[in-house]
């Protein structure tokens, strides 16, 4: 028999992984997330209490809830005046019903999917939507958060107090937004979903190139929102995307925290379960036949994993579906990555050619991945003086300690070479 | 909830008077007023006369302190309002977008303050 987890490991493990749901029920009786937090955090003291004098309760998230909505009446009453309370009445009396049951948490309606779209509405800064949704649905601490983020706990603490206030005064609804809306409101969660991820798989800042943390939270909540809402294929395009980002994360950096480019990597620590996972969830998902940008993505990073080695890369597809990205996302950064496929599937002169229509049309001065794509073709068609130059203006733009030091050990080899 | 809908705009931007598409930018003005009002969902709404009318006042000093022009010397001028009874901040904000002026200006929406 495997030995129990002890009280305090039960609390904070029920704690961390139904801290999303329990919140999310709490705040549609509430309506105020505020208020469901710290009547959740009274909860969760009085259960340390409680159950260490009375034992488990049979469904300790069930539990928590009836809990936390006599703790929200309680701080209701204390809150209102008499006269207030008056017009208060019949909901504190609807509150107290529903506070008799326990209920067990596979029948405590779930209502993350109305929580994600509170949380990442447009009228909340991307940080907020951000913070706000690792808060909120991945029950992670304001001090956690912070540190993610490289905030001080205070700032951050601030950002998260003022961003539920404005929720709670400005009406931001507590809903799954209607169809004239949703693909945009999906496309906003999936953005949030992903700039977690991205945090945590290029940190943009700091000495560590990479978070798992970020990572892990950012995969748990691509699924809990592909649970939510599975007929949408984007999710699951993210979602795929993500897993197989990750799968080649232990390759992707030696052991001194040093990035190794995809082309030198060790193909033989990708990690076959993810990839697996990743291709799988990735091929069930095209054959609906509904595509979009994180889809293609996942499709080019497959293409990856699935080559044996990075002369084996089907290039053309590549090239090919970067195309298609570009035609829906008109952006510099994928023109630069098509160019490289293509410079692989074609020829050089031919992503050069690419590269020069992209600084004719878009502001490229302060963009780090145009001058580390253009010295990379420079050096191939035996230019290297001027790939050494793109590359010293490109160590200029690091911003990253690690990114910095591989970039530079880059520019001696070039030199040395 | 009470919602009001500041309408900001440069004053020289946006169709003008004497222009050939004025008419239908008042026409579309007077049937976005219409909507709402079929939609239960107007309280107030109205144009403001240009900026060079404003006056500013402050008391700041202990008296009565005037002077001319608005507050915030900006490019974009507050230059009418709605305030609209909705359902909640999307609501608010479909409404706002039809409003004419947010072609070429901007609609802050800000939720009015209930003393309870």
């Amino acid at each position: 028999m495997l030995p129990p987890y002890s009280l305090e490991q039960t609390i904070e493990k029920t704690v961390r992984e139904e801290w999303g749901r329990i919140l999310a029920n709490l705040v549609k009786t509430l309506r105020d997330i505020q208020l469901a937090e710290d009547s959740l955090q009274d909860a969760v003291e009085a259960a340390i209490i409680h159950w260490q004098k009375q034992g488990l309760p049979k469904s300790p998230a069930g539990w928590l809830v009836t809990a936390a909505r006599r703790k929200a009446i309680d701080r209701i009453r204390r809150a209102k005046t008499f006269a207030q309370k008056q017009s208060e009445i019949s909901y504190l009396a609807d509150l107290e019903n529903t506070a008799c049951e326990t209920p067990e948490l596979e029948i405590i309606p779930d209502k993350r999917l109305e929580m994600i779209f509170t949380c990442c509405h447009p009228a909340l800064a991307e940080k907020t939507q951000t913070a706000l949704t690792l808060r909120t649905i991945g029950g992670l601490t304001t001090e956690e958060i912070a540190r993610a983020f490289l905030d001080s706990p205070i700032a951050m603490a601030q950002r998260l107090v003022r961003a539920k206030k404005k929720i709670k005064l400005a009406g931001i609804p507590y809903e799954i937004p209607g169809a004239d809306a949703l693909s945009e409101r999906i496309r906003g969660v999936l953005a949030v979903i992903y700039l977690i991820f991205n945090e945590g798989y290029a940190a943009s800042s700091g000495p560590s190139l990479v978070r798992a943390d970020l990572i892990e939270e950012a995969i748990r909540l691509g699924r809990i929102v592909g649970h939510l809402m599975p007929k949408e294929t984007e999710v699951s395009g993210l979602l795929a995307l993500m897993l197989l980002h990750d799968s080649r994360r232990h390759a992707r950096q030696n052991t001194d925290a040093q990035m190794i480019p995809l082309d030198q990597q060790n193909r033989a620590q990708w990690d076959k379960n993810k990839a697996h996972e990743g291709i799988a969830l990735l091929k069930k998902t095209l054959s609906r036949q509904r595509i979009g940008p994180y889809q293609i993505q996942a499709s080019i990073s497959a293409l990856h994993v699935e080559a044996r080695s990075w002369a084996q890369t089907d290039w053309p597809q590549i090239a090919a579906l970067y195309n298609l990205l570009y035609s829906i996302q008109p952006s510099p950064v994928v023109r630069i990555n098509q160019a490289m496929a293509v410079s692989h599937a074609i020829s050089v002169g031919a992503a050069l050619t690419m590269m020069d229509e992209v600084s004719e049309t878009a502001d490229i001065t302060s963009y780090q991945a145009y001058y580390i794509a253009k010295s990379d073709l420079m050096k191939r068609a035996g230019k290297s003086e001027d790939a050494k130059a793109l590359l010293a203006h490109a160590i200029t733009l690091a911003s990253n300690d690690i990114d910095r030091a591989f970039l530079q050990q880059k520019l001696t080899h070039l030199s040395n070479g | 909830m009470q919602y009001m809908c500041l309408i900001y705009a440069a004053e020289m931007s946006g169709p003008q008077p004497g222009s050939p598409e004025f008419g239908a930018y008042i026409q579309a003005y007077n049937d976005f007023t219409t909507r709402i009002k079929a939609d239960a969902v107007f309280v107030a709404g109205d144009a403001l006369q240009r900026v060079v009318t404003a006056s500013t006042v402050t008391t700041a000093n202990g008296t009565p302190e005037i002077m001319d022009g608005p507050f915030a010397e900006t490019k974009e001028q507050l230059g009418g309002y709605y305030l609209l009874d909705c359902e909640n901040l999307d609501d608010a904000l479909k409404y706002a977008a039809m409003i004419p002026t947010a072609k070429h200006g901007r609609i802050e929406v800000r939720p009015v303050m209930v003393f309870d």
